[in-house]
């Protein structure tokens, strides 16, 4: 009774603070970029398909779209379509900034977003590895040593023989970290955060230690070609989506599935029910029959796996060899994205996106000139990601029993 | 003075333990040596590394000022996560924290012109005050929405590391002639005083007075905790956040003051660097610091004494794996295994138990961060 309460008052409050955020995208879409006369050409495919966009009018267009957004927002509450919503007006938030940005100039449009698809890779199977664990009740904050693990073992094994043994490797690599993991917090009972850090720390070191010590002074230990991109037959004729989804390399199908069938083992399957369960009650769980240990066990040897791939990603599906502390903390992006999807596969799958495509833009946006700091604009999407916490999704609920060792009697 | 005792004990053992592994790495990735079966070097090598490794950390005046200088900000920044822990939050940001406190501290440092007795204080209050303001973005973007400080903080960290790329090109803090984002050198006057300074001749003891500004941070976070009302506020907070409001505390504002606090500590931080070990700042001048600090207020158990005994530590491999990596082709990267497997052990008293048969309780866990919250 008083709990549906307490949500229906603290959703008024995100509905009010949604709404004015929308008035706050329309004072920054009419105040700054209405400033730039000039068309923004965008490149929509490959060839030379031009979608030309005067920044000027779409600015103006698209704020008082957003003025109209935050009125109906603050006045009754988008209700069932406020996500939608949301993610199309952050669409067109984006679209306006880069035509402001790039206007006068020519942009890739395709080429950014496919980019934007590429490097969610990480993110989000590091994010499916978070969820398995803290869904189960594990606290999971070594994604970034899994990845950063499975990076390195994937380039050395992918080099010594095949792109197919390098994967695996990497994965196995994720498995035994996640070993690592599960024997301390759950055998041992050690607190879940300090584990975690420790193996973080522990990846870095040795991995860094390694491509010193010994890839360095063994070249063709750490030199592979990566995968090509595969384009999906029909689908990859799609216009403009087909370009950006389906002509990628396996990797991002892989991500999708990984998405897709986390999803629905989640919600409806009986695995994904036991594993709610172990997550929020254990005690109740272990009292109806699950096994919550076993459980627990395999969940996390499935994320290691996962965020193993994830790692093999830089090697295997870019860059073709591996650097020091080639992850950079995406590890902890994907765990920010966890947190920012609530702990549902699609909702951390839409964060990694949001990540990606701060972290495509950054790299395009810092050429152009707009008069502004580049500086401020390479900023700007991590602004915007901090706006979008605190404004739009609030505080989340975790897991209940993410964190805490579970005691069989 | 007991627990001092034993948490010295501990992490001895789980210093010897990670020692006798980072050993077997040493040997096993001497592939060259292990090739051509000399496996006497290989075990050489683990003797020169060790050796030096111990000699740069403690064995002349020169390895001491080395150590007190690694431990200054790590013993800060570590702090900045301890309180944070101590109230439930987990402070990944004590980067962005030691940058803005580095920057206003910076600033105070070559605008002014005054008395040294003035100046450096100043310019330290200045750190702690721009480290807290910032932290305290994360503590109320909590309070007030929800959204998670580990979104936040992360955020915030980038966010930082923009602004002082951006700053150090504006031509108030950018050095006259200088192409590239890198500060204006500090005034004479605002330099922390060198520790060694009285010896004449040796330029190369760098270690300076931020180590008693450390000291006292460390001294005020344990008056906080155990002779305050807000420390047990934010001990109780931490344990158990429903009971603390039942009981009528504002967890709200709780938090906002934790990040505060936290933010003071790692904006002093990057003060002392600043002030004391580069007399200017630059785009590096966080470096790894706000990460290794969790793995310090972790090993310490989020205590002030654990947090010092860990700090010293991580200090002194640090000094010690500069000088291992230059003597030995051991790289310097080891420290970061030998750390993380400190940290393990020491987490797990079982297994060290197990490997040296010490007898004795449980050691009680200490405070980090217990669960996601809401």
């Amino acid at each position: 009774m008083n709990e549906s309460l307490m949500i229906s008052a603290e959703q008024k409050k995100r509905a009010r603070n949604v709404g004015f955020g929308y008035m706050g995208l329309a004072v920054i879409t009419l105040v700054i970029f209405s400033r730039r006369p000039g068309d923004a050409g965008f490149k929509l495919t490959e060839g030379g398909a031009n979608l030309t966009i005067p920044a000027q009018q779409f600015a103006w267009i698209f704020g008082i779209v957003f003025i109209g957004l935050g009125a109906a927002q603050l006045w009754r509450g988008l209700g069932k379509v406020s996500n939608i919503v949301l993610a199309l007006a952050t669409a067109m938030f984006v679209m306006s900034f880069l035509s402001w940005a790039t206007s006068g100039e020519s942009f890739s449009l395709v080429g950014m977003l496919q980019d934007t698809v590429s490097r969610s890779v990480p993110i989000t199977l590091g994010a499916i590895g978070g969820i398995l664990c803290e869904r189960s009740g594990v606290i999971n904050i070594a994604i970034e040593g899994m990845l950063l693990a499975g990076a390195f073992t994937g380039a050395v094994g992918a080099s010594l023989t095949n792109l197919w043994f390098g994967t695996i490797i990497a994965m196995l690599t994720g498995v035994l970290l996640a070993w690592i993991l599960a024997v301390f917090s759950i055998k041992y009972r050690v607190d879940q955060v300090i584990v975690g850090f420790a193996i973080n720390f522990f990846a870095l070191g040795i991995t860094s230690f390694l491509s010193f010590r010994v890839l360095v002074p063994n070249p063709d230990y750490n030199s592979l070609v990566p995968v090509m991109p595969i384009s999906v037959p029909v689908l990859s004729k799609i216009p403009f989506i087909g370009q950006i989804l389906f002509v990628q390399t396996i990797f991002v199908y892989f991500s999708f599935a990984a998405v897709a069938l986390l999803t629905w083992a989640m919600y409806r399957t009986r695995w994904g029910l036991r594993t709610r369960a172990a997550g929020e009650y254990p005690k109740a769980a272990g009292t109806l029959g699950v096994d919550v240990i076993k459980l627990r066990y395999r969940n996390l040897l499935i994320a290691g796996a996962v965020a193993g791939i994830g790692g093999a990603w830089w090697p295997i599906g870019t860059v073709g060899r591996f650097d020091q502390n080639i992850t950079g903390g995406r590890g902890f992006i994907a765990l920010a994205a966890v947190i920012f999807g609530r702990w549902h596969p699609v909702g951390a799958f839409s964060g990694a996106m949001v990540f990606a495509l701060a972290e495509a833009v950054r790299l395009k946006i810092g050429n152009f000139d707009t008069g502004i700091p580049s500086e401020f604009l390479l900023m700007a999407p991590y602004l915007v990601t901090l706006v979008v916490v605190a404004g739009f999704v609030g505080a989340s609920r975790a897991p209940k029993a993410a964190g805490q060792p579970y005691d069989e009697q | 003075m007991k627990d001092l005792i034993k948490s010295l004990r501990y992490t001895f053992l789980a210093l010897v333990a990670s020692l006798l592994v980072g050993a077997i790495i040493i040997v096993v990735t001497d592939i060259d040596a292990l090739k051509s079966g000399d496996y006497g070097k290989a075990f050489s090598t683990v003797f020169t590394a060790y050796k030096s490794l111990f000699e740069g950390s403690f064995w002349s005046l020169r390895s001491i000022s080395n150590t007190i200088t690694g431990t200054t900000p790590l013993l800060l920044s570590g702090l900045a996560v301890s309180v944070a822990f101590k109230a439930g939050l987990f402070n990944i940001g004590a980067t962005g924290q030691m940058l803005a406190g580095g920057m206003t501290a910076l600033w105070v440092g070559f605008v002014m012109s005054g008395p040294g007795w003035l100046q450096v204080p100043l310019a330290v209050l200045a750190g702690a005050i721009g480290g807290a303001l910032y932290g305290g973005v994360a503590g109320v973007l909590k309070a007030r929405t929800g959204a998670h400080e580990v979104i936040t903080t992360i955020m915030l960290n980038s966010i930082a590391s923009f602004l002082v790329l951006w700053l150090l090109k504006t031509t108030t803090f950018q050095r006259e002639g200088r192409p590239d984002p890198i500060s204006k050198l500090i005034s004479d006057e605002a330099h922390l005083p060198r520790l060694f300074g009285f010896l004449d001749g040796r330029s190369d003891l760098v270690a300076h007075s931020g180590f008693f500004v450390a000291l006292l941070a460390t001294y005020a976070y344990w008056y906080l905790l155990k002779r305050t009302t807000l420390g047990f506020e934010l001990r109780a907070t931490g344990l158990n956040s429903d009971a603390a409001k039942y009981a009528g505390m504002k967890s709200k504002s709780l938090m906002v003051v934790a990040m505060l606090l936290a933010g003071g500590f790692a904006g002093m931080a990057g003060a002392t660097e600043v002030l004391g070990t580069y007399g200017y700042a630059s785009t590096s001048l966080a470096g790894n610091i706000g990460f290794d600090a969790i793995a310090v207020a972790l090993l310490g158990q989020s205590s002030p004494i654990g947090t010092l005994v860990s700090a010293l530590l991580f200090g002194a491999l640090q000094a010690g794996g500069r000088s291992m990596q230059a003597n030995t082709d051991v790289p310097v990267d080891l420290i970061i295994v030998l750390r993380a497997l400190i940290v393990m052990f020491v987490a797990a008293p079982l297994l060290v138990k197990a490997m040296f048969r010490v007898k004795s309780q449980v050691t009680a866990q200490g405070q980090t961060f217990r669960g996601w919250g809401g």
